[in-house]
């Protein structure tokens, strides 16, 4: 396992609030990580940082074997560097259907005249189907997306992650609002993506950590505070007190 | 595990019935007009009636960029009118000079001493500048000898203002209302420039006499008007095959997911400036080639043209007729300015209400406003909306 990723020393201010705070971070490819903390913990914010979306005040995000700094790059060269990311609330494009929302998140060229001679290959639309099947979404790859339930538009943005073949996974609240049979499908689904790829989650659900079985971060207020295995940091006293105390 | 995905490849216009039956209505449309114009006469339909019904299908063409910009990719864009402008006055540079060459050459043809170069191009900008005071030729004028030169303008110049300004706009990443104001004043400040006399441009006399093809004078105008009407035709339906086809593959859906969300397309590794940019500058260039075909059918530019106002009036077109269709633009630039020239041109009777006459030159407006506010409260997909009620039946 070598580093993937690499935040050190990351701070970033909101008005005065301290979102992050002086936050170092590693994750390995490959690698399965899960993130817990309490709410403003800055789970999301760090994610923000990571993607672009968020320039942190100082600190360094350091990424791959050629150790480039992601934090002169806009939101979608990070992308196509190869970080996804799977936001807390659902969010597909409504008004096309799923086979278009996949086949936009399929992983090709993103240049926009490579997208405008584009050729539909059989491939693609194999893959599409391979990936329609995992989300259980087969039956409705013809529909609009907008038209699926809270659950099947998890599982659409889910699927469009994993079209997109990247190499680290930002996965933020993947169960929310699934059955428990969809709950244990999806921690399936991110323990085999983690066998060849960093996958970080961000979870509330401790059941579902637990099952995931990986090392956990503990974030609060913007820090790390404390990390290892899921009954390890359930263990620490600090941790107990700020978050599972309650 | 998985099947294979057993959709046929099937044809663009096959995907797309929309496209072939928008192109057999053209065509029948074409036909039509020209039979009932040469068959029976002017006394059926007139000369300046073709040549209105030419000048619409430039609207529609226009408007169909701007539904691709506007509807698909959601750049409300109200500045599109200026490239139209410009087209109108890049192809009227051609036309002024050309003909002024040759009443030039003509008349000093009897001087006793053959005219040098130099003595003939001063005489034509004589004539054409003589208006704004001025006896040279600007250096704006320098191709304007030359059809293909200037042909090459009519693209080239709202290419690259647009993808200067879109650069620029979209690189700051100003969005929405931001952006459309910023278009209403680019095309407000080149309206305004233009009215100066010392533009090279004849200020606010524009370029007149547009509707005199050089080379084709021995024809009469009813020919040229046809003519000039197939030529519209012709653009309208090319313009509408090539974003027909820009917008219904993957290029399309990626500006679709622009439009409703860019944040979420950057996520997904697409640079969406790029995109914006091309689809901005693209639809410019179509705007440019509308206008050099709309300018020479009405015969005169200027300015005023390139107002502010023309450029709302074109958003207005296309929410009327349906945004995000293609047809419904058409549909709505249509409907809207041959409204607009019947109820403005005196065609439709004044309404005698007793106490007040209802003169709709001035009432227009009033009206235009009040059909607008009406579709967006009652029909916001526009007129072409109603098709989904009449197809769709749940």
């Amino acid at each position: 396992m070598t580093t993937l990723l690499e935040v050190s020393g990351v701070s970033v201010t909101f008005d005065g609030f301290r979102a992050i705070n002086n936050l170092s971070i590693q994750i390995g490819e490959p690698e399965l990580r899960a993130v817990i903390g309490p709410n403003g913990a800055g789970k999301t914010t760090f994610m923000d940082i990571v993607t672009g979306k968020t320039r942190p005040d100082e600190g360094r995000v350091i990424w791959g074997e050629k150790s480039v700094s992601l934090l002169g790059m806009s939101e979608s060269a990070i992308a196509r560097a190869g970080i996804g990311r799977k936001f807390q609330k659902p969010t597909v494009f409504e008004e096309q259907t799923v086979r278009e929302n996949l086949a936009m998140a399929l992983r090709n060229k993103r240049g926009p005249f490579d997208v405008l001679f584009h050729k539909r290959s059989r491939k693609g639309a194999a893959r599409i189907a391979e990936l329609a099947e995992e989300i259980g979404l087969r039956d409705h790859l013809p529909r609009r997306a907008g038209a699926l339930s809270h659950g099947q538009k998890q599982w659409l943005e889910i699927g469009m992650l994993l079209a997109q073949d990247p190499r680290l996974l930002l996965v933020d609240e993947p169960a929310a609002g699934m059955t428990p049979a969809e709950r244990e499908h999806t921690t399936d689904i991110l323990k085999r993506a983690a066998k060849t790829h960093a996958v970080m989650v961000i979870e509330h659900d401790m059941e579902f950590i637990r099952r995931l079985g990986c090392k956990v971060t503990v974030l609060h207020e913007g820090a790390v505070l404390a990390e290892g295995s899921l009954d390890h940091v359930t263990q620490n006293k600090e941790v107990i007190d700020v978050y599972l105390g309650r | 595990m998985t099947r294979p995905d057993i959709t046929p490849r099937k044809g663009f216009l096959a995907e797309n019935p929309s496209v072939s039956w928008f192109l057999g209505c053209l065509g029948l449309f074409t036909l039509g007009v020209t039979v009932l114009s040469q068959g029976f006469g002017p006394a059926l339909l007139s000369t300046s009636m073709v040549k209105i019904l030419g000048m619409t299908l430039c609207l529609c063409l226009i408007a169909v960029a701007m539904d691709v910009v506007w509807g698909y990719c959601g750049i409300l864009s109200l500045g599109h009118f200026a490239f139209f402008g410009i087209g109108g006055y890049a192809i009227g540079m051609w036309l002024m000079y050309a003909r002024t060459e040759g009443i030039v050459v003509e008349s000093l043809a009897n001087a006793p001493i053959p005219p040098t170069q130099a003595e003939t191009r001063d005489a034509i900008a004589t004539q054409i500048f003589g208006v704004v005071g001025s006896n040279e030729l600007p250096a704006l004028w320098a191709f304007a000898h030359s059809l293909p030169l200037q042909l090459v303008m009519v693209a080239l110049v709202p290419g690259l203002l647009a993808l200067v300004f879109g650069w620029l706009a979209f690189r700051s990443r100003v969005t929405g209302v931001y952006l459309s104001i910023l278009t209403q004043a680019m095309t407000l400040a080149l309206s305004l420039y233009l009215f100066q006399n010392d533009t090279g441009l004849r200020g606010n006399n524009g370029l007149s006499g547009l509707q005199n093809i050089p080379g084709l004078l021995h024809l009469p105008q009813s020919t040229i008007a046809l003519w000039f009407f197939w030529a519209s035709a012709l653009a309208l339906g090319l313009g509408y095959l090539l974003f027909a086809w820009l917008v219904s593959g993957k290029f399309g859906s990626v500006i679709r997911a622009i439009r409703d969300n860019e944040a979420r397309v950057r996520f997904l590794g697409y640079h969406v400036e790029s995109y914006k940019l091309l689809v901005f500058t693209l639809t410019a260039i179509v705007s440019g080639l509308a206008g050099a075909l709309y300018y020479p059918q009405a015969g005169i530019i200027n300015p005023a043209e390139i107002a502010p106002i023309a450029s709302i009036y074109l958003a207005v077109w296309v929410a009327i007729g349906g945004r995000g269709r293609l047809y419904g633009a058409v549909i709505g630039a249509a409907v809207v300015s041959l409204a607009s020239s019947w109820f403005t041109g005196g065609g439709a009777p004044d309404v005698n209400l007793g106490f007040y006459t209802i003169n709709w030159t001035d009432w227009w407006l009033v009206l235009l406003g009040l059909g607008f506010v009406a579709v967006t409260l009652f029909f916001p997909r526009g007129i072409s909306g109603l098709f989904d009620m009449l197809v769709r039946k749940p």
